[in-house]
């Protein structure tokens, strides 16, 4: 047996996209081969060891009885658990359920619901059980990845910024899109981390990433969302990937307030 | 007004404007200029007269920039935009230093490259004002900057008269333009037949040599110098005077950074923009694939919670405290720390605010209220 750091990537619900960036990493993916031993990756490889980990970067959000029982056992099997991904830092695009009535989108969506077993929620990881470090992004960036597993396994603070999307988008030198075009934009309120892509092709930030570490939701609504678009539209803007972020949610149900269940939302607004 | 406006001046025909971008490039200069792009007037580099905005003007007003074509032949017809020149000064992410590990040895490898000589054509007043306002902080003599230091002496300067200010500037209340001062190597004043020129270094006089010029009539002065005036008249924006800078450091408990706290999306595309605001960040990156670390500064701002961490917690927790600390060191206590203000009346953080706060008409609420509201 191998004394590296054993290493797990554990899925949940999500759509694999985080895990295939960490496939993406090609020649990094080498380096991290000789630096970790790993252990369980269902992605890359069948054959999976059992526990115990060092490190596990934990994909999706939780959202069946089965997940609440795997990632209680997950967590008690290993040493560092990361978070990687919208899904489960803060319940992903699947976390819409939580806004409305799950019965319904399940009659909408499967011809038998009675054979599903689902919760009502999508929740984060951090809502089940204690999360070391959580990795934004949807999906996550290779370089902020390779960073936080080399800084656990160093032994350091991972350095990942909690500066806006702004401040990546003009190092670059892209010309504010709210400014010259009037769109629509959530950088100033989003975490950085992608590279700010989205503007400097001529869009607005979608908050890929979630919240920035200070943000100021109701002025972003009224002087760059409102003036674009109805409220409800704003409400739907701020309610996608990271949309179950304390942060985000609150904002989207004052601009949007929930209609469509009785379902008790904790940041308020449940209309019915 | 420019202190060498009594000098004699020479005269430059439109049609021969080609001929500086012919001699630059021929000395071995990388021009940067302005040009159209991404529905703005930027600074790029550029090779011909046919890459500067032709005929293009900009609107601008707090939180909003259009451009419009004019269909005419003016080339400089615009007030500053959204980049500034210390986007080649001090780049805004610049590798400093490599190490590598070999065996039980760290080796320190320099990365900082010499750069090539720009050349800054088009270069405004208040531009200049803030490069004489950086060069304070980067060429202090006790820890001059090398990055900035090999790209500032290699650098020639082709400053612009602003004929054209928009409606958030206000350097006239600056004193740092609309006519350009002093910093420049070559200043020129654009009129519809050509550019008057005036030099300002030997460095100057040795490229305008190379130029197929001719002596400025009287009336070419005068022209050039009315089209300044006009300019100035057109400021209507002004920074209330605040030169007794401790009133504003006597208003730290003014409610009304609350106030602007509840706009300020505490996103820093104002310190991006300012073309003084230096603050950066220096962090250790390393590589897992062969375990070299290179350290890297990069553009960063005191918007950022991150920014005053200290003891394990932010000092400036707030959004009122952070706009506070930038305001109040940007014109009040950088006069104490550097001799001036550091704000030279561009206008860009006017206009680039995606909430358009106005940090004129916020000094000049914050100053008006009567009540003493602490130190």
């Amino acid at each position: 047996m191998s004394k590296l750091p054993r290493l797990a990537v554990v899925k949940f619900a999500s759509c694999d996209g985080c895990q295939l960036t960490l496939l993406d990493c090609e020649d990094e993916l080498l380096a991290l081969g000789e630096a970790v031993h790993i252990a369980h990756f269902a992605e890359a490889s069948s054959q999976l060891e059992e526990g115990p980990y060092d490190i596990a970067l934990v994909e999706g959000s939780i959202t069946t009885p089965h997940d609440v029982e795997r990632i209680l056992l997950l967590r008690s099997i290993s040493r560092v658990l990361i978070t990687i991904g919208a899904c489960a830092t803060s319940g992903g695009i699947q976390a819409l359920k939580n806004f409305a009535d799950h019965q319904e989108f399940m009659k909408a969506v499967y011809a038998r619901p009675e054979f599903i077993q689902t919760l009502s929620t999508s929740t984060p990881i951090s809502q089940h059980v204690k999360v070391d470090f959580e990795l934004r992004g949807c999906p996550v960036d290779k370089v902020q990845l390779l960073e936080v597993i080399q800084a656990y396994l160093r032994g350091v603070r991972p350095k990942t910024s909690s500066e806006s999307v702004c401040q990546p988008c003009k190092r670059r030198g892209t010309v504010c899109v709210v400014v010259v075009q009037g769109i629509p934009c959530l950088g100033p309120i989003t975490q950085s981390g992608c590279g700010s892509i989205c503007p400097a092709f001529d869009r607005g930030c979608y908050g890929c990433f979630g919240p920035a570490a200070a943000t100021n939701m109701t002025s972003l609504s009224d002087n760059v969302l409102l003036p674009n678009m109805s409220p409800t539209e704003a409400g739907k803007w701020l309610r996608s990937f990271n949309g179950y972020s304390p942060v985000f949610a609150e904002e989207s149900v004052r601009l949007w307030p929930l209609t469509l269940s009785n379902k008790s939302h904790k940041e308020g607004g449940d209309t019915k | 007004m420019n202190e060498k406006e009594n000098e004699p001046k020479l005269w430059l025909d439109r049609h021969e404007l080609q001929r500086i971008f012919d001699v630059l490039i021929d000395d071995g200069y990388e021009i940067v200029g302005p040009t159209v792009e991404q529905g703005a007037i930027i600074y790029d580099r550029i090779s011909s007269a046919d890459d500067l905005p032709k005929g293009i003007r900009d609107q601008q007003e707090p939180g909003k920039y259009r451009l419009e074509a004019a269909g005419d032949e003016y080339c400089f017809s615009f007030a500053v935009g959204p980049h500034s020149w210390k986007k080649y000064l001090t780049p805004p992410i610049m590798p400093l230093l490599r190490v590598k590990q070999k065996n039980s040895e760290l080796e320190i490898e320099e990365v900082i490259q010499k750069p090539q000589k720009f050349a800054f054509l088009g270069v405004r007043g208040c531009e200049l004002a803030a490069i004489l306002i950086q060069d304070r902080l980067w060429l202090d003599p006790a820890h001059s900057d090398p990055v900035y230091r090999q790209r500032r002496e290699s650098s020639l300067i082709l400053a612009v008269n602003c004929t054209t200010p928009a409606a958030t500037c206000f350097c006239s209340s600056m004193q740092t333009g609309p006519a350009c001062r002093s910093g420049y190597d070559v200043a020129l004043t654009e009129l519809k037949a050509g550019f008057v020129i005036a030099v300002g270094t030997s460095s100057g006089a040795a490229l305008v040599k190379r130029l197929p010029l001719r002596p400025a009539t009287q009336a070419e002065m005068d022209e050039a110098k009315q089209s300044l005036a006009h300019a100035e008249a057109k400021i209507t924006k002004q920074m209330p005077q605040v030169d007794e800078h401790s009133k504003l450091l006597k208003k730290l408990k003014h409610p009304h950074w609350q106030s602007v706290a509840e706009r300020c999306l505490s996103c820093a595309n104002c310190t991006m923009v300012c073309p003084t605001c230096f603050c950066h960040s220096v962090d250790d990156v390393s590589d897992l694939n062969n375990g070299d670390i290179t350290r890297v500064r990069r553009w960063d701002s005191c918007f950022n919670l991150d920014f005053s961490h200290a003891s394990g917690t932010p000092i400036r927790d707030t959004t009122a405290s952070r706009y506070r600390q930038w305001l109040t060191h940007k014109l009040a206590s950088w006069i104490d720390q550097f001799g001036s203000s550091g704000c030279v009346g561009c206008g860009r953080c006017i206009t680039w605010c995606p909430v358009g706060i106005d940090l004129t008409q916020e000094v000049a609420t914050l100053l008006e209220e009567p009540v003493d509201v602490g130190e």
